[in-house]
């Protein structure tokens, strides 16, 4: 059967004014209980990558510069 | 290589004690495996990151079952623990962990870890449960994870993240030789010989859907999706009362505590929508849950947990713990529905179901000793079946575990495994890899899931169970021959999405063994209302006999503590009387 891909807006909000990822940080993708944050190969910034989230907030609580902001997932808002 | 592309490999390593799952048991079994015999080697493996992982990834606002000299005593909480339980309950793991908890106490207490005294210096416990007082706030409970991994970082364990154990290598006559991982980053296997293995992998919290639809918005952390449990079985294990489902009184749509084991010693209480008590206590039992359930079909919910009558300052000391430990999204959460505690009581609901013994009883059997039925091998934490463990209970089960758990592996040597286990497992775990075409695994776990809510909730309906394993069935047929992954974060889905199913299958069949009602909610069946002590006052015991699920009944072990004729039925009262 052939895959279609649907939209989602997810709960993870990174700014990337203030990630350094691209200087090497890795602290929110690291910390994910679900694995769900990557860092960009485009912006070099952390991005959330698969909307399965637990709004738990570590990626928010660990992350040195405040860049990562937790939202509660629209469905349960 | 880009993260995610799945790569073609296999390693093998091996270790005295290996630990699965970071969370709360795990850490401490393998400290207390080290400490045992520090020439020994200790692998802690890990889905997530041990530094965050598990139920209590953000911290925990207190213990809830603290046995404290001068508040309680063990035979005390032994006792209601039995009471709130029905009575199915092995005592001596109870009242073993209820000796041995405040040692852990003291010993978190060195780690770090504060819990609140009174102006005379003594621990301030507080009274939550229907007879006896045993829950202690923990003033910095946000520092509880990093407090631990300090501890693992001192003790030189081998911590080994991102590798989800899919299966137990077993001996030819049933002994425990290792595990089958799979790194979640890359679909490397990795096989990891051990003489002992201990497993901590947490509750089945993934297994019905929340009624907000959003697959990981569970009570539990969504990460736990009842591994264990599933690779327990398929080692040969057995596992206790599965038909006894953990089910949470919860805050509505955030589907977390609201939470009265906070603000209830502060004077907050579960109200209906005439705004009056329906229950005599909070504590969360099956029984709690009926009269839960009853309220809010009956016509008087919704149910709120009322904290509005409170004073300005008791409230402000509500929110600044439930607002920064265990779920700080909550007060997120509250502000974007403009519930403020003060003018506004909190909507609650039922949770999915799931298994847990952190507040319910069923899980991979265990010994006092935290041994399950395969020699070797170790269970603890919210996955074993010791009841009502909560977080004290996973780490002083969890120390339980790591000193016996070492002085096995001190006394054997590696037992011998078949390779071609080795080579079946790696089929298994990568056949969605090698698909062109498919059902990815989101659309297999919704179905499942979905189903569990349809079929498995209670009420439970000998008719709807029947129709639900035909259901669960056709989706396991899709799971084997049609599921894909695309990269191994997809993988990491499809493999979890199989510990789910067989958790569901676990749940029916567990259900339907036991002909009669018990645990209140947890396990009432329409068909069969009553209690009946003279047929199933046992455990049951569900095991893989021959590729077959089977359950059989099991003798609940000679009480350590009495219960009196006139004790027995004390959590059966938990509806407030209408007259004296």
């Amino acid at each position: 059967m052939p895959l279609a891909s649907y939209q989602t807006s997810v709960p993870v909000v990174v700014d990337d004014a203030k990630c350094i990822a691209d200087k090497g940080c890795t602290v929110c993708v690291d910390v994910c209980p679900l694995d769900v944050l990557r860092i960009s190969d485009m912006t070099g910034k952390a991005f959330m990558a698969y909307d399965e989230c637990w709004y738990c907030m570590p990626c928010e609580a660990d992350c040195p510069t405040g860049a990562v902001t937790v939202n509660i997932p629209y469905l349960l808002r | 290589m880009a993260m995610d592309e799945i790569v073609d490999g296999l390693s093998e390593v091996s270790c005295d004690v290996l630990v699965i799952g970071g969370g709360t048991a795990g850490p401490m079994a393998a400290l207390k495996a080290k400490l045992k015999n520090p020439k020994a080697n200790v692998v802690l493996l890990e889905k997530a990151n041990v530094k965050r992982s598990g139920a209590i990834s953000m911290g925990m606002d207190g213990l809830n079952n603290a046995v404290i000299p001068g508040y309680a005593t063990p035979e005390q909480y032994t006792k209601e623990i039995t009471i709130a339980n029905d009575g199915i309950v092995d005592q001596k793991a109870v009242y073993k962990y209820a000796q041995n908890c405040y040692k852990i106490i003291e010993e978190l207490d060195s780690f770090g870890i504060r819990f609140l005294k009174n102006e005379n210096g003594d621990y301030a416990v507080k009274k939550v449960h229907h007879i006896g007082t045993y829950v202690l706030p923990m003033p910095n409970g946000e520092t509880v994870k990093k407090a631990i991994y300090r501890q693992l970082r001192r003790a030189r364990i081998l911590i080994s993240n991102r590798h989800m154990a899919t299966r137990l290598l077993t001996s030819s006559n049933g002994r425990v030789a290792g595990t089958i991982s799979v790194n979640t980053r890359t679909a490397e296997i990795l096989v990891i010989k051990a003489k002992a293995v201990i497993l901590c992998m947490g509750a089945a919290g993934r297994l019905g859907l929340p009624t907000s639809g959003y697959m990981f918005g569970t009570y539990e952390n969504a990460a736990n999706s009842g591994d264990g449990y599933a690779m327990a079985y398929h080692a040969g294990a057995a596992l206790a009362n599965l038909e006894c489902f953990q089910i949470n009184p919860l805050i509505k749509d955030y589907n977390g505590p609201a939470c009265a084991y906070v603000a209830g010693p502060f004077g907050a209480f579960t109200a209906n929508n005439e705004g009056s008590r329906f229950i005599e206590c909070d504590y969360w039992s099956g029984q709690m849950m009926l009269e839960f359930y009853n309220e809010l079909s009956s016509g008087k919910g919704p149910v709120f947990l009322q904290l509005s009558h409170l004073h300005e300052k008791t409230i402000e000391e509500i929110e600044s713990t439930l607002h920064k430990v265990e779920r700080p999204t909550r007060g997120l959460f509250q502000k974007g529905r403009g519930t403020d505690y003060r003018t506004e009581s909190i909507e609650m609901h039922i949770s999915e179901i799931g298994f847990c013994s952190g507040h319910s009883a069923s899980g991979v059997f265990v010994d006092d000793f935290a041994r399950t039925t395969v020699p070797g091998l170790y269970a603890a934490g919210d996955m074993a079946s010791v009841p009502h463990n909560y977080m004290l209970g996973a780490f002083t089960n969890g120390s339980v575990a790591g000193t016996d758990a070492m002085e096995f592996a001190d006394n054997h040597d590696f037992a011998a495994f078949d390779a071609a286990d080795v080579v079946k497992e790696r089929d298994r775990v990568m056949a969605p890899t090698r698909r062109e075409d498919g059902i990815p695994p989101n659309q297999i776990e919704y179905k499942v899931r979905r189903l569990v809510n349809d079929y498995l909730q209670p009420p439970k309906v000998t008719r709807k169970f029947e129709l639900g394993q035909r259901r669960l069935a056709e989706a396991r047929e899709d799971m084997e021959k049609q599921m894909i992954a695309r990269n191994s974060h997809e993988l990491l889905r499809a493999l979890e999405t199989q510990s789910i199913l067989d958790c569901a299958d676990m749940a029916a069949h567990a259900s339907l063994y036991r002909e009669e009602s018990r645990w209140g909610l947890y396990h009432l069946r329409t068909d069969f209302p009553e209690k009946d002590n003279e047929n199933w006052f046992c455990h049951t015991l569900l095991s893989n006999k021959n590729g077959k699920m089977t359950s059989e009944k099991r003798d609940v072990e000679p009480y350590v503590v009495p219960i009196a004729d006139e004790e027995k039925d004390l959590y059966d009262k938990q509806r407030i009387r209408a007259s004296a």
